[in-house]
């Protein structure tokens, strides 16, 4: 295949990664969107390996090396449970960086590579590489810590250590300094140097970043992973000349830097302050922050009672969290939800923009559990309808319901957006103990008087609250 | 020593309720009170000394001994004359008060050096909803007004067809829809008429319809909700546009039931001698606001009268009719409120004026008058918030988000201006023209992704990262025309195994997400069904 043809290919499949993002905008065709994602990539892959760049040797060494990560990938996908979907994610991205440090390293020690740049185009063309391995480094060991803590093999409390801020702007600075000894270099084996001292710091970079986010900052951080794996495509890209590279790159990166936005904007916290780390660790000790604290008597509630205000409402609209997902609790979410319905009860599901571990985490486990997706609705959809329900069901969720948020401007959560459960006529929280979420503050919810604590296990009380109803 | 809590018989004519009931006086004594009631103060709400005594109270005889011995006193009605020169000096009372229609009490009780919590003053704000008595007074008017005009209407509310003939439903209209029209409207429908309710404020429209009533809107512009979320005045275009409104609900209704307040003035003459008039012979008219002048032109306050055939009932003591039931719930909106002034349960209160609760109900504090208090800082409903949240919906499509949220501000977009052309310009001076090109698809590639993610519904954000990060892993053709690449000119020294190796396990990852990317992608979407 000629180079013309291969960059016409290219472009094809450009156009088809377009038409796939562009599918996810509902799920009737995002199957569709799927594929075309799938077709745009073997037009990808089969127009490189017959391009001009490879030559027939390196066949063997390609389908050997595409059926042992197929085969890994093809084997987690299937067996990845939808409530780890954050960490198989998370490990994915941490991929990416891995090869994108690599396909860096290797254009570096080849002198193939840059024989054709001579002056600013060849510090160019170095920075580039500079950059993307960067980019890939902190991709990296920042994925990998993220799926560590999604996972719960390092624990979710931020890591703060004294000065980090200034160990970060320190980083940064040998980083740059080292960058300038990178593109004087006189050759290669001189430019080693620099580069690997660069690796370094920016996988430790990538380390000591993600280790200062908690557990329930794990939204922003997966998107703006996969925004940085997507800017380590581009940075490839640019590094190989390759169109398809940079537009693909840029198409991931601007993707997961949107639902960065989003993630943030849904917390009310500035995309800097989560990076930074902490919750509200300007504003002193996170317990104390909270101006009034809320007293009084918490009403709880048995299965058999919550059955029963069930079985008698009309409207019901479930608002599921993290606590869901821990106590994989969907499936008997969902048979409740499905009695109810036979019965003729309207029953839908409030979804908050941060619940979970990640963009739109719930509506896959609901998705996962059978739930059809025209009920499960956005936050925005049905604050509204708050006052005309009869019962809402808060299942592990915490911050996400709280009034404080908009009642008491000296909370920390104070301006987050949330869904306003108590105005239900009654509210039930389905919760383990009356500890605080993850902000640190404690919930007002707890104290309405129209408001009903269901404490123990979110799976064991549900189940009994599905066999009370049956009963 | 533990703060005395009394509790006096009321003195005024026909009021039967009492400020505690004996299953409060048990929680009260749990804060560290005392409690002394006047000897028969709950006669009236069927509740007698001996069960005040069994809940742990003293009973103590007579008014006068009763004020002597109590730190704080706890009333429905406001004091009389008489009950102000029992109080002790500096004393601490909570009641009713009115204190816009009564400033000369407000001044009496100054003179005593009094500290006076309002159960009428407590601010709209969600925190104090339980406290807040003049909603759970307003709920049991609202279905006592109901009881009442059934007991004078002369037929059936729902309608049935029995063996003597056919019955039609009766049909109310329920003006102003606060709590008390909210349970009028509740009451009435479930027993089986057909409810009608109008309101200034458009947003209470769905709650009419969640009592079961039907909304009648007025065809003209105006919004009316006021401050705190009460109602406010209206102007005269719009006053025609709703007489017009009720005249014809007049003609057609069997009963209505008044209950359009505003905050600090007489009520507004919403029903005329003409409407009246219209309606039907053996109609009956129920006003709410019979103590603040009525809604009803002809209504005489505290009577039911007949004219033109229409029974008007003015009763303003319809909380008191259900005494038993008001008593309860008004002891435990006084407990609440006992709660927020004895946080350290020692029976010692704490009328903290820096508490937006207790600022807003304290009218007077140690002899000086605090009323009225300043603003709420968040009213219950506050008026802005109707709208961005209907925003969100007429955007159609659901999504929800607009592309960016708000328009930033002028400034703003000129810097940001100022700086991209910044580094357009930097970019465009040094760097050289093959750069540029890819530079272009780089920029024009953001945008694109940009646009095309906005679109994306936020139910599929999980799917959305896990496609991306499929096609990230296009960063395989990176490694794959490193593997083998054709070699020109191959004198330098290449490192051939070190690129080889570096390129393999670079496919092989990349592998991984490229399947693994697609196909869990592709198990997620399967799971969304409708």
């Amino acid at each position: 295949m000629s180079a013309t043809l291969a960059t016409a290919s290219y472009i094809g499949a450009t156009i088809l990664f377009i038409l796939s993002l562009g599918g996810l905008s509902n799920p009737e065709n995002s199957r569709r969107g799927n594929l075309y994602g799938v077709i745009g990539m073997t037009i990808a892959v089969l127009a490189t390996v017959s391009g001009p760049h490879v030559t027939s040797a390196g066949y063997a060494w390609i389908i050997g090396a595409m059926l042992i990560g197929g085969s890994i990938g093809l084997y987690a996908a299937r067996v990845v449970r939808m409530t780890q979907m954050p960490e198989l994610v998370a490990l994915m991205h941490s991929l990416v960086g891995l090869a994108a440090m690599l396909v860096g390293f290797a254009n570096y020690i080849d002198p193939a590579a840059s024989a054709e740049f001579s002056g600013a185009a060849k510090s160019i063309h170095e920075m580039e590489i500079y950059i993307g391995i960067l980019i890939g480094a902190v991709t990296f060991t920042g994925s990998v810590i993220a799926f560590g803590k999604l996972s719960g093999k390092i624990g979710g409390s931020p890591m703060l250590l004294p000065g980090r801020h200034w160990m970060n702007l320190a980083g940064l600075l040998v980083v740059i300094w080292f960058g300038r000894e990178f593109l004087h270099a006189e050759s290669i084996d001189a430019g080693m140097m620099p580069l690997v001292v660069m690796t370094v710091i920016a996988l430790l970079f990538g380390i000591h970043m993600v280790m200062a986010i908690g557990g329930a900052d794990m939204p922003v951080v997966i998107s703006m992973l996969n925004s940085y794996s997507g800017w380590a495509a581009a940075a490839t890209g640019f590094m190989l000349s390759n169109d398809l590279l940079i537009v693909v790159g840029a198409l991931v990166g601007s993707s997961g830097a949107i639902l960065s936005y989003i993630m943030c904007r849904a917390m009310n916290r500035n995309f800097i302050s989560v990076i930074a780390g902490g919750f509200g660790t300007e504003g002193g000790a996170p317990a104390a922050a909270g101006g009034t604290q809320p007293a009084g008597e918490v009403n709880p509630i048995l299965a058999a009672e919550t059955a029963e205000l069930l079985r008698e409402s009309k409207n019901v609209i479930i608002v599921p969290g993290y606590g869901m997902a821990v106590a994989q609790a969907q499936h008997t979410v969902y048979e409740i939800t499905r009695f109810l319905r036979e019965k003729g009860v309207n029953v839908r599901f409030g979804i908050h923009p941060v619940a979970g571990r990640m963009p739109g985490h719930m509506n896959v486990l609901l998705a996962e559990a059978k739930v059809p997706y025209d009920i499960v609705m956005e936050m925005d959809e049905l604050n509204a309808d708050f006052p005309n329900t009869d019962v809402a069901m808060v299942i592990g969720a915490n911050d996400i319901v709280n009034p404080a948020a908009q009642d008491d401007p000296t909370s920390p959560i104070a301006g987050m957006p949330v869904l306003e459960v108590w105005k239900a006529k009654t509210s039930i929280v389905m919760k383990r103990s009356m500890a605080t979420g993850y902000a640190g503050v404690d919930n007002p919810l707890f104290y309405k008087d129209n408001n009903r604590m269901l404490f123990g296990d979110a799976k064991k009380m549900l189940d009994q609250v599905l066999t009370a109803l049956k009963a | 020593m533990p703060q005395v809590i009394g509790v006096p018989k009321e003195t005024a004519a026909g009021e039967k309720r009492v400020a505690t009931v004996p299953e409060v006086v048990e929680k009260l004594i749990k804060l560290g009170f005392k409690l002394a009631v006047e000897s028969g103060a709950g006669d009236a709400a069927n509740f007698s000394d001996d069960v005040y005594r069994a809940a742990g109270a003293e009973i103590v005889a007579g008014a006068a001994k009763l004020w002597a011995a109590s730190d704080i006193v706890f009333k429905v009605r406001g004091p009389s004359a008489e009950e102000i020169g029992l109080m002790r000096e500096g004393g601490t009372l909570v009641s009713f008060i009115w204190p816009a229609q009564n400033p000369e009490l407000l001044q009496q009780l100054a003179a005593k050096k009094a500290t006076v919590l309002a159960m009428d003053s407590v601010p709209r704000i969600s925190r104090a909803q339980k406290l807040d008595a003049l909603s759970s007074m307003a709920n049991i008017a609202g279905y006592r007004a109901v009881i009442e005009a059934a007991h004078h209407f002369g037929r059936f509310f729902t309608g049935q067809i029995t063996a003597a003939g056919k019955v039609p439903p009766a049909k109310v209209f329920v003006i102003g829809a606060g709590v008390a029209g909210l349970a009028a409207i509740g009451t009435a429908s479930g027993l089986g008429a057909i409810v009608r309710a109008n309101d200034t404020r458009p947003e209470v429209g769905d709650q009419v319809k969640s009592m079961g009533g039907e909304f009648v809107t007025v065809d003209y512009q105006e919004e009316g909700t006021g401050v705190g979320g009460y109602a406010k005045v209206m102007s005269e275009g719009f006053l025609k546009a709703q007489a017009a409104v009720f005249a014809k609900q007049a003609k057609d209704v069997d009963i209505i039931i008044t209950t359009a307040l505003i905050p600090g003035r007489p009520a507004p003459k919403l029903i005329t001698a003409e409407m009246v008039q219209s309606m039907k012979p053996g109609s009956v008219i129920v006003d709410m606001a019979a103590e603040q002048g009525g809604n009803c032109e002809l209504t005489v306050p505290h009577q039911v009268t007949v004219k033109h055939g229409v029974t008007i009932i003015g009763y303003s003591d319809l909380p008191s009719r259900l005494s038993k039931q008001s008593s309860t719930l008004y002891a435990t909106n006084l407990f609440r409120l006992s709660e927020e002034l004895c946080k350290t349960k020692d029976g010692i209160i704490n009328v903290n004026m820096e508490d937006e609760v207790l600022r807003g109900t304290t009218v007077v504090k140690e002899g000086n008058i605090t009323w009225p208090p300043p603003a709420p800082k968040l009213s219950a409903a506050p008026p802005a918030v109707a709208k961005p949240a209907a925003a969100p919906a007429a955007k159609g499509k659901g999504h929800g988000h607009g592309g960016g949220g708000e328009p930033a501000s002028a400034t703003r977009t000129a810097v940001m201006f100022g700086i991209a052309a910044l580094v357009f310009w930097f970019v465009g001076a040094n760097a050289p023209a093959a750069f540029l090109a890819h530079f272009t698809v780089f920029v024009l590639a953001c945008f694109v992704g940009y646009m095309v993610v906005w679109n994306v519904t936020p139910a599929l954000h999980t799917p959305l990262m896990s496609v991306t990060n499929a096609i990230s892993s296009i960063i395989a053709i990176g490694a794959l025309v490193q593997i083998a690449p054709p070699l020109v000119g191959g004198g330098a020294a290449r490192p051939e195994q070190w690129i080889h190796w570096l390129a393999w396990v670079g496919i092989a990852l990349t592998a991984i997400n490229m399947f693994g990317g697609f196909a869990v992608t592709q198990r997620m979407l399967q799971m969304f069904r409708k």
